[in-house]
């Protein structure tokens, strides 16, 4: 094969590279719903929000709910846990976030989180650790009275997941 | 062996019109029977062969337990019970595949502590190490994988934790988690999935074993001396010197195995995972199986920010290059010796990394805290201190012993020293 036509693009070069890039695109149309099948479906989404009535939630109780598939607590605060999580200093938190933002306004005594410790997705065990929050026993992290980490390889704060009051004592969630 | 001619000659006539459209005879011949091996080979040889069988014991048996377990989480717990307490025979079939998976990881953990003594990764064996790596990240995945399925605590809690790995890489982690669990959380299209990759990914398993041995049967095996075949009197055909030898040890290797299924089938794992899965609550200690347990140390060890890493990710990174390392070893071993033997310094490195090694497995059972933590920080740096700095440098500064000329040499001269 003559050498000058090798260095030349050719009709064949260009037809070579456009089938390509049409048979790539065929093959990234065909793998899509190969892998977005795995995808949350629409059964599992359907349940993405949920009603709760507090009432029956003694102060210093707490609830574990599902939503999402998810355990959610909703914790029933006393009034010298509120204080304990709003007396700490924003720089001793490894994930600063003050108690207020973590709460609705004006229900402050409800503490509503998923359950799922932000390391790796244990549950963590109420009324307990350094902080008198929660501990999980999977990793040894701290949480305190607001549910935000204080100790141990956990790098965030228990989530909490967007909600709000529909009455004085049902909430949705989600 | 690249160089031995097979002596294969068909006798009848079918087995010629046979040998000249599918020559499947005139292979297994060559492979399977005559295939030179060295005479030397000792019976930490044998778990090669060992591993094939256990791997067709746990297709077979996987492969009956299908036909009476059920894959939803409403089921899967009682299913399991079903099969052990009501299907014929169904206590031992269960027994042996989960104890199967144990006893799997055994020969496993010799076959490649086997490998790094003897230098069996070493030119021109470093593709075969390879594949063997990832026969090893594939075994650990089905195990994994097979353990969610009775559907237990440890079942739930443990698909949580190691899927929760996921959510630790930047950006990407929590969309992938998603699609990996299909929802927010494990559930029963985790369970469903899990149940399809654990019966498709020992397929993929025998598929690179046939690439492994393939890559074997180029250069033929490694050997005790770790010096090359020279001639023909430094081997022995394969059958049946070693094919009756393997089977000796399939046989006393059976003696322990069919120990646990009859008499302990349960010991080997976790009592939590006889409670059914519950999502609300986590069992107060979360371990997995033992054979999983020095890669979990190391992924808690890491329990301090680096830099921008923060400390989920770091130990994510450390886990799996604990594993991706072993990749990299044939180079990182600059040694032109292969076998331990003949190596005064490699050893007393190579015993403390095998001491080190059960030292992290035992870690991974302790609860994180205390001297654990700490003890599990100097053995996770130990771990890559071998390949990384000590592997490395005994290259450099060693001075082996003097090897034998040939293999023939190395047995003639042991006889002779006993004589």
């Amino acid at each position: 094969m003559a050498t000058a036509s090798e260095t030349k693009a050719t009709r064949r070069d260009f037809l070579y590279v456009a089938t390509g890039a049409v048979g790539a695109v065929g093959v990234a149309g065909v793998a899509w719903p190969l892998i977005d099948q795995l995808n949350p479906d629409a059964s599992v989404l359907a349940l993405a929000s949920i009603r709760f009535d507090v009432a029956p939630v003694a102060e210093g109780s707490s609830v574990t709910i599902m939503w999402r598939g998810l355990p959610v607590f909703v914790r029933h605060r006393t009034p010298a846990e509120i204080e304990a999580a709003r007396a700490v200093p924003m720089a001793e938190l490894k994930d600063p976030e003050p108690d207020e933002n973590r709460v609705v306004e004006g229900h402050d005594e409800w503490l509503i989180m998923i359950a799922n410790c932000t390391h790796l997705g244990c549950v963590p065990v109420g009324e307990a650790g350094d902080f008198d929050g929660w501990f999980c026993p999977c990793h040894g992290s701290h949480y305190d009275t607001s549910g935000r980490i204080r100790r141990g390889p956990a790098p965030a704060n228990l989530v909490v997941p967007p909600y709000e009051f529909i009455s004085d004592t049902v909430v949705q969630i989600g | 062996m690249a160089n031995h001619s097979g002596n294969y000659v068909p006798g009848s006539g079918i087995e010629r019109w046979l040998d000249d459209r599918l020559p499947i005879i005139r292979f297994s011949k060559e492979h399977l029977m005559d295939f030179p091996t060295p005479r030397n080979l000792n019976y930490w040889w044998t778990f090669g062969g060992i591993l094939a069988f256990m791997l067709v014991v746990q297709i077979v048996t996987g492969v009956i337990l299908v036909m009476h377990y059920t894959p939803h989480v409403d089921l899967a717990f009682a299913s399991v019970e079903h099969i052990r307490r009501d299907v014929n025979y169904g206590r031992i079939i269960q027994g042996t595949h989960a104890v199967g998976a144990s006893m799997f990881f055994a020969a496993v953990y010799i076959h490649i502590f086997r490998g790094l003594y003897y230098g069996s990764y070493k030119a021109p064996r470093e593709i075969i190490w390879m594949l063997g790596v990832i026969l090893f990240i594939l075994m650990m995945a089905t195990a994994f994988m097979g353990y969610v399925l009775p559907w237990g605590q440890m079942s739930l809690w443990g698909a949580t934790v190691i899927t929760g790995i996921f959510s630790a890489i930047p950006i990407v982690g929590e969309p992938i988690q998603t699609l990996l669990l299909g929802g927010f959380s494990v559930a029963n299209p985790t369970l469903n999935r899990f149940f399809s990759l654990h019966y498709l990914i020992p397929f993929i398993i025998a598929a690179v074993v046939v690439l492994h041995i393939w890559a074997l049967h180029v250069p033929g095996n490694n050997n005790p001396s770790g010096v090359e075949v020279k001639s023909s009197r430094d081997t022995l055909p394969f059958h049946p010197y070693f094919t009756m030898k393997d089977l000796y040890a399939i046989i006393v290797f059976l003696i322990p195995f069919a120990w646990f299924v009859f008499f302990a089938p349960d010991i080997l794992g976790h009592p939590d995972n006889y409670i059914p899965g519950n999502p609300l609550v986590t069992p107060a200690h979360i371990v997995p199986e033992w054979y999983l347990l020095p890669f979990y140390t190391m992924l808690r060890a890491i329990d301090f920010n680096v830099l921008f890493i923060d400390s989920k990710l770091g130990g994510v990174i450390v886990m799996f290059g604990s594993l991706l390392i072993l990749f990299a070893l044939p180079w990182l071993d600059r040694s032109k010796v292969r076998s331990g033997t003949f190596r005064p310094l490699f050893k007393p490195f190579y015993w403390l990394f095998f001491v080190n090694f059960i030292v992290l497995m035992y870690l991974g059972a302790q609860p994180a805290e205390g001297i654990y933590v700490l003890l599990a920080k100097i053995s996770t740096a130990y771990y890559f201190a071998y390949f990384l700095i000590i592997l490395p440098v005994l290259g450099r500064i060693e001075t082996p012993a003097p090897l034998p000329a040939s293999i023939s040499e190395s047995v003639l001269g042991e006889n002779k020293a006993q004589a």
